[in-house]
């Protein structure tokens, strides 16, 4: 009861805070999408921050370090420590000044000027939308999560079920974007974000309070045992953890980002942005991924991880700081899908509104309501599709939203960059992107019922603790088996083989071997062969999709793979290719444009705007 | 000096590829395992890289960026 309370007191403040900014704003178009481009430099840091931490950040790391060991710091946190703040260090100041100097509100305006066309705009913004709305589903599936998850009672029952959590996040997101608009968001994102900063450290400190030994204890357990591969990168092939440095160019491409970037006061706010981002990125990820491996140890056996990091608050620390915790959670929830869906609304208002005449006949007063409109109708939208889908944080966020984002960063660095890039590249681009975004989602689902499962966190400390676990939901050996081509594929208990038999009309089933569920691939699919990426103890081998195609389509438990690597590695550099060679095919734009863009005589003309 | 900032850029991101903590299950300070350990303190060599590109190589001539785009117009507030 007590920690329901405390998260609905913080929702209440959330929308008051937008009630607030309400009052302070005008009724034009650059107030309501920019707060009139004034965010200054601490606000516009802490802002950014949140803007681009979703649940996934700390619910999906947790739970995939669970599964997948410490490597996953590595593989997301500081791979996005390196690329992002480069990104907003090159990329997104230029966007700034191109906003300042010619009043671009959304990246497509900014495309559709420089290469003098409406039409790439609009293939861009169709694909952009698509792409982000998984992303601002996975924000409202992770707070209806949390919701539900915090408020259980000693039966196990939630007070608030998943369905009404995911309503109230949606309704307290609409109420702030609503009224308070850019405005709005940024002064809660500057709230939210000291929260879930302090999160994970509080978190780490009061859980340790409760155990018998600390972690230096469980952790040399765990060591001792087959645990120990959670504790080094057993569970991820090299291949994913070079490739998983593609994923992070996705960030300057979110519209929410990009539009973040135009609504700074000045370029100096861009300074300690860039500096202390990588920081702030690991005190909300480092305790989440440690966490998550020491929740290994502690409750084995969970098949939804995702869930590891509330379970641990629940039974380790006291209810009070449970619900403080969990507020915490729920800001990084919000602080993403606030930003996402005033990002749809900007841009269903600019790029589509205003630019087929909305704007001309209906004035700015018009548009502000347009976009009030927009973001009432999409949140519903999502809250409906989030109580549909049954695909986990991490992955319904990264194969659809981040992939493809990352390899339209080609795009964007051939806009600000090269002078000869055309509209002709710039959609040769964005089909491709399109089409492997679809491509991967058909590969994966076709591949799901042939994914090899991946290994648990075995059971190797069964209660650390010394409290007594409340509703502890932990699966025991044997008790469950989860059915193949679902999200949960991979979290089934150690040992215990899949069962299930891939529809009509799929690739066959893999056979499992009776002792320890190692799997040996299907009927029809073959190992890789030597020469396919080398395997270790840790993660199982991947199953070849198309056996014709040799090690081309790779199944692993999780995704689809490229010859071991992710697709976003063939998206990224096939995108940079179809941008060159279509480029240099075509026209290029003309001669006023590109000055307008790359003035002459200017010593930095690489650099679109002095 | 531009070259040197290049391969500050380059090296940083080849260390992010430790290939010699990979299976090291061993523990920092008794409690921190070492490769969770090596990428904490990576990203804080990450922070000291970007307040080198700040110092020098930030895009200072953007700073004087003049608004060429007349105002959207106020309607007025609500406050």
């Amino acid at each position: 009861m007590i920690p329901v309370v405390v998260v609905l007191v913080y929702l209440a403040i959330i929308a008051y805070v937008g009630s607030v900014a309400f009052r302070r704003s005008k009724a034009n178009t650059e107030d309501f999408f920019l707060a009139s481009r004034s965010v200054g430099p601490l606000l516009f840091f802490l802002s950014l921050f949140a803007t681009n931490m979703t649940a996934f950040a700390i619910l999906g790391s947790s739970g995939m370090s669970y599964k997948r060991g410490i490597g996953v710091f590595g593989l997301m946190a500081s791979s996005s420590a390196f690329i992002i703040p480069l990104t907003i260090f090159f990329i997104g100041t230029r966007l700034w000044a191109l906003g300042k100097k010619f009043g671009h509100t959304t990246q497509v305006q900014f495309f559709r000027d420089r290469w003098e066309c409406s039409g790439i705009g609009t293939a861009i913004f169709t694909l952009s939308a698509v792409m982000l709305i998984p992303y601002m589903i996975v924000s409202i599936i992770g707070g209806g999560t949390v919701l539900q998850d915090i408020s259980r009672g000693a039966d196990g029952n939630p007070m608030i079920p998943y369905a009404l959590g995911c309503g109230i996040v949606a309704l307290v997101v609409t109420i702030n974007v609503f009224f308070g608009g850019m405005r709005g968001v940024v002064w809660v994102n500057a709230f939210q974000t000291v929260l879930f900063l302090l999160f994970g450290t509080v978190a780490v400190l009061f859980i340790s309070q409760s155990m018998h030994g600390g972690y230096g204890a469980l952790f040399t357990k765990m060591a001792g045992g087959p645990g120990g591969a959670l504790l080094a990168r057993d569970r991820i092939p090299q291949e994913e953890f070079w490739s998983y440095t593609f994923i992070p160019l996705s960030s300057i491409m979110f519209p929410h980002m990009a539009i973040m970037c135009f609504s700074a006061k000045k370029l100096t706010a861009f300074k300690n942005t860039v500096i202390a981002y990588p920081i702030a990125i690991m005190a909300v990820w480092l305790p989440c991924v440690f966490l998550g491996v020491a929740g290994a140890g502690l409750i084995p056996g969970l098949v939804n991880s995702d869930g590891i990091l509330l379970k641990l608050l629940t039974q380790y620390t006291p209810i009070w700081l449970a619900g403080i915790l969990g507020a915490g959670i729920i800001s990084v929830v919000m602080g993403s899908d606030c930003h996402q869906i005033l990002a749809l609304s900007t841009m269903s208002t600019k790029d589509v509104f205003s630019h087929y005449g909305g704007a001309k006949k209906y004035g700015e007063k018009g548009s502000v309501m347009f976009a009030r409109g927009f973001v009432l109708v999409a949140t519903l939208i999502a809250y409906f599709i989030a109580l549909k889908t049954p695909l986990s944080i991490f992955e319904l966020a990264v194969r659809f939203a981040f992939s493809g984002f990352a390899a339209m960063a080609p795009i964007m660095v051939a806009a600000l960059f090269w002078k000869r890039s055309t509209k002709w590249g710039a959609l040769a681009s964005t089909i491709w992107v399109a089409a492997c975004v679809f491509g991967t989602w058909w590969l994966q689902s076709t591949s799901d019922s042939i994914a090899p499962k991946a290994p648990t966190g075995p059971p190797v400390v069964r209660s650390a603790g010394n409290r007594q676990l409340r509703s502890p939901q932990i699966i025991p050996p044997g008790a469950v088996n989860i059915p193949t081509g679902q999200s949960n594929v991979g979290q089934s208990p150690v040992g215990q083989p899949p069962v299930g038999k891939p529809p009509a009309g799929q690739p066959g089933a893999p056979q499992v071997s009776p002792v320890g569920g190692a799997q040996t691939p299907p009927t029809g699919q073959k190992r890789p062969p030597t020469g396919a990426p080398r395997r270790k103890a840790g993660p199982p081998p991947p199953v070849q999709i198309f056996p014709a195609l040799g090690n081309m389509f790779l199944r692993n438990p999780t995704t689809v793979t490229i010859y071991g690597f992710l697709p976003v590695v063939p998206m990224v550099i096939g995108s940079a290719f179809w941008m060159i060679l279509l480029s240099l095919l075509t026209a290029a734009p003309s001669r006023k444009t590109i000055e307008k863009y790359f003035p002459t005589g200017d010593k930095n003309n690489a650099d679109p705007v002095t | 000096m531009k070259w040197l900032l290049t391969i500050l850029i380059l090296v940083v991101y080849v260390l992010h590829q430790d290939y010699w903590f990979w299976g090291n299950r061993s523990l920092v300070l008794g409690f921190m395992p070492v490769g969770l350990a090596y990428h904490a303190a990576y990203a804080v060599l990450v922070s000291v890289m970007m307040a080198i590109l700040v110092k020098f190589a930030w895009p200072k001539h953007l700073e004087d960026t003049e608004s060429e785009f007349p105002d959207s117009g106020e309607v007025g507030t609500h406050a």
